[in-house]
């Protein structure tokens, strides 16, 4: 799937910022102050986001500030739509 | 009614923690243009995964004629959102063709007739037609005066006393009542003036407004405070209440009052009735049992 | 007037015996702006000084220097109450050989007096001293520059140390009274430049929380107490730091005016807020062991009816005459409470040290009423927990936890739940508070600790009651 540089999310309390771009398989760099107890629950909510958008190549660049994992999904979804340019809505 | 903005995800998550009765997320004006796609995920996902427990959910979208506006209504469909707000709306062609673009999605999903509709008027010739707005659709639920964007298009502005809305309020509240819905008032920005905000409070009550919309949870307080229930609201759950003692004493799960079933979110309201009496000092805790 | 006690700090160091091994001790009251330990301890590396043992009332951020003295075997065991910042991360990381025994303010006064913690050498911060030692928190002359008002937890230290320095930065006409710190304890007296950093020592006036959760919060915790049976008039109450339990007294102050109640004493860390109430006849006596901020350190150097305590008199739980003892009502904070109402307040959900215990404990176990306030999340970090990461104060002394998802109370204390219910708050079970936490963030994987024991909790009674382990990266 072709691929430009996108981000979407902020530094703010809460939330995640996603920076994504091309890469080989799934890579996932996350910084997060919640490593330790949620860096495998993150990574996986990062992974099933873009597999459930077809996306099985990219890399991710994540900056989590305590996201739930509603708004992980929301930020990653943003992110693959800012790169494909293919939107989830009609 | 609380106005949330619909990027930011620290306050969407515990927004219900302060006790409002409905939380507006605003995929509008609080939104920027090159955030509406982002502010539309992350409302999406809110709505689907967060619990709020039995506060209402309100969005406001996009107007229809921006090229977010269909996407905003096909999104919160989706996650099952109780009220849709539309913005800035000036006639009742303009609920109607919201209506059909809800019935759209609904269709889609198998959830018909579930969403509901509030129209914000927010200029004077949505003023002209506030009953024809307000009586334009069933699913219409109220309706709402905004208060900055009908200021500029008066070519006045706000002042404390509120002379310059008061033809708009009345007719807000005149024009709900006939079509049997619900009317809210504006918001009030100054956080640090709570007791003009109290007075403002105070006046849209008088006028006959069901709520007013908020923009900070430090001004519900003083709305409670004002729009503490009515005697007759506090009999009316007392009967409700005790109807549940007497229920339970039966060791029967139906209750009812004078005839007819009570259902849960009445039972809620009750409750809530009851605690806010209590609360604003009307009713003892002796009373209450 | 004749004078041998004003020496240099390496000459005080010098004449009073100090030997490798041996313990030395400060206070905390100069909190983050604090220059003592920092420069007492280069001197002592300087001198060339190893394995002694710092015995601290508390220390924070601003202690980090202590990394190179613990590495280069100047300092070889910690005392402390708490741990903050970079030395904190450090020591979480197992930068001591020997762990760091942590005690409360009560429990290290119990200690100090029994000789469990016997200190040789104690170098004690004051904001004015004469030249026979006579000492303040208070300022007296025009010079006066780091000002911390009570010096209640150095007190232990200057009745019980074998030897005590005084070190200012504001040397006095005699007589410096009145004093906290007597001449007769005092064996030396240094001057230096500074003791502390005043805008780091205290915030100027009350800064009341605009955070939404911690109003809500405040007004919560103030409903529980009006309700809670205990407000009558001349109760006595203490609050902790923390936004929303300081909040709370102003939500207390209007039930307080309107009930026409008055508090007899407030006791503990004193702040702003509760001198405005006190000068408004609303809390006859104020109780100081640590004055939280400048309004605070003012009044305790004007009012006779504020007065200075030491840790002892104020959370001894060894010394039945201690203030504690005598406490209604305590509001205070916590990083975690489990489902037992066991509460954590040093070290942090990962694992790694960044707290202190302060009084969390002695005032607990011994008001008649103590509330913990805290929210049910920080962000991801859940505060309600299944089990607490390190056990500080057992949930046996705690009453009620207010969150903003719900009011817990101790199943051992029927009768409040019962007050709180009537009151028409949400009382609601404690293991449904974990619930609700979990089911928002989810269940967060067990942290990575190590082997090694770099912690000892002890508990008020000298006990030890939990360790603390290293963290792995």
């Amino acid at each position: 799937m072709e691929m430009k540089n996108a981000v979407a999310g902020t530094l703010e309390s809460g939330d995640i910022m996603i920076q994504i771009s091309s890469g080989e398989g799934l890579e996932i760099d996350l910084q997060s102050s919640v490593a330790a107890q949620f860096g495998s629950q993150i990574k996986a909510v990062i992974t099933e986001t873009l597999k459930g958008l077809g996306i099985e190549n990219a890399a991710v660049k994540a900056v989590d500030k305590g996201a739930l994992d509603c708004t992980i999904r929301a930020r990653v979804t943003a992110a693959a739509v800012r790169a494909t340019g293919k939107d989830v809505w009609k | 009614m609380m106005f949330v903005p619909g990027n930011n995800p620290g306050m969407m998550a515990d927004a219900h923690i302060y006790g409002p009765d409905s939380i507006m997320l605003d995929l509008e004006d609080s939104v920027t243009m090159a955030e509406k796609d982002a502010a539309r995920l992350l409302v999406y996902n809110a709505l689907k995964s967060i619990d709020y427990g039995t506060t209402e959910m309100v969005v406001r979208i996009n107007p229809l004629n921006t090229p977010y506006g269909k996407k905003d209504v096909e999104a919160v469909v989706k996650a099952g959102v109780d009220v849709i707000r539309m913005p800035k709306t000036e006639t009742a062609d303009e609920v109607r063709e919201l209506e059909a673009e809800i019935l759209k999605v609904e269709t889609e999903i198998g959830r018909v007739g579930e969403t509901r509709i509030m129209a914000a008027i927010e200029s004077a010739l949505g003023i002209r037609n506030a009953f024809e707005i307000a009586s334009a659709s069933t699913r219409m639920m109220g309706i709402a005066l905004g208060a900055e964007d009908y200021t500029a298009n008066l070519k006045t502005q706000r002042t404390p006393g509120g002379a310059e809305l008061l033809l708009a309020r009345e007719t807000i509240v005149v024009a709900a009542r006939a079509a049997g819905i619900a009317c809210f008032d504006t918001v009030y920005s100054n956080l640090d003036d709570m007791d003009t905000f109290r007075k403002e409070v105070e006046l849209i009550k008088t006028l006959g407004f069901d709520g007013k919309s908020i923009i900070n949870p430090r001004q519900i307080e003083v709305v409670n405070e004002v729009f503490a229930p009515s005697q007759k609201d506090i009999e009316k759950a007392l009967r409700i209440t005790a109807a549940i003692k007497e229920a339970q004493q039966r060791g029967s799960g139906v209750i009812a009052v004078n005839g007819k079933m009570v259902d849960r979110p009445v039972v809620i309201r009750a409750e809530r009735t009851i605690a806010l009496a209590i609360a604003s000092g009307i009713l003892s805790k002796e009373e209450a049992l | 007037m004749r004078n041998t006690k004003v020496v240099t700090l390496e000459e005080a160091i010098r004449r009073s015996g100090l030997k490798d091994g041996m313990t030395i001790s400060f206070h905390h009251h100069f909190r983050g702006g604090d220059k003592v330990v920092n420069l007492v301890v280069d001197k002592l590396a300087e001198m060339g000084f190893k394995g002694l043992h710092l015995a601290a009332s508390s220390l924070s951020d601003v202690h980090a220097p202590l990394i190179g003295h613990i590495r280069n075997g100047v300092i070889t065991k910690i005392s402390t109450s708490g741990l903050r910042g970079e030395l904190a991360n450090e020591i979480s990381h197992a930068l001591m050989e020997e762990p760091v025994v942590f005690r409360s303010h009560g429990g290290r006064g119990s200690a100090i007096a029994s000789g469990e913690l016997h200190i040789d050498v104690a170098f004690l911060g004051a904001s004015s001293c004469d030249a026979l030692g006579n000492a303040s928190g208070c300022p007296r002359s025009e010079n006066a520059k780091s000002i911390c008002g009570s010096l209640g937890y150095a007190l232990p230290d200057a009745q019980y140390a074998d030897h005590v320095v005084v070190v200012t930065d504001d040397l006095v006409a005699y007589p410096n009274v009145p004093k906290s710190i007597s001449a007769c304890q005092v064996e030396s007296v240094v001057v230096v430049d500074s003791v502390g950093d005043s805008s780091k020592i205290s915030s100027g006036a009350i800064r009341d929380s605009k955070n939404p959760r911690d109003i809500l919060l405040a007004k919560q915790a103030a409903k529980v107490i009006i309700n809670s049976g205990y407000f009558t008039d001349g109760f006595s109450i203490q609050t902790g730091t923390g936004g929303a339990s300081l909040a709370a007294v102003k939500y207390i102050r209007e039930s307080m005016i309107e009930k026409g109640i008055k508090a007899s004493f407030a006791l503990g860390g004193i702040t702003a807020h509760m001198v405005k109430l006190h000068e408004e006849g609303l809390i006859g006596r104020l109780v100081d062991v640590q004055s939280f901020d400048k309004v605070a350190a003012e009044s305790i150097a004007s009012d006779q009816l504020h007065q200075e305590v030491s840790a002892i008199e104020y959370a001894s739980a060894d010394h039945e005459g201690s203030a504690v003892h005598a406490l209604d009502i305590v509001i205070l904070s916590a990083l975690e409470v489990d489902v037992d109402f066991n509460v954590n307040v040093l070290v942090g959900s990962d694992g790694i040290i960044r707290g202190a215990i302060g009084g969390h404990p002695d005032t607990a176990e011994d008001s008649a009423l103590s509330i913990i306030v805290c929210p049910l999340l920080r962000g991801r970090i859940p505060c309600v927990v299944p089990k607490v990461t390190t056990l500080i104060t057992p949930g046996a002394g705690v009453d009620v936890v207010v969150t903003e998802y719900g009011i817990a109370v101790n199943p051992r204390r029927p009768e409040i739940a019962e007050r709180l219910k009537e009151a028409g708050l949400p009382v609601t079970d404690i293991r449904d508070l974990a619930a609700k936490a979990t089911s928002i963030i989810g269940v967060p994987d067990a942290l990575p600790f190590g082997d090694k024991v770099v912690g000892i909790v002890m508990d008020r009674h000298g006990k030890v009651l939990d360790k603390i382990r290293n963290i792995e990266d």
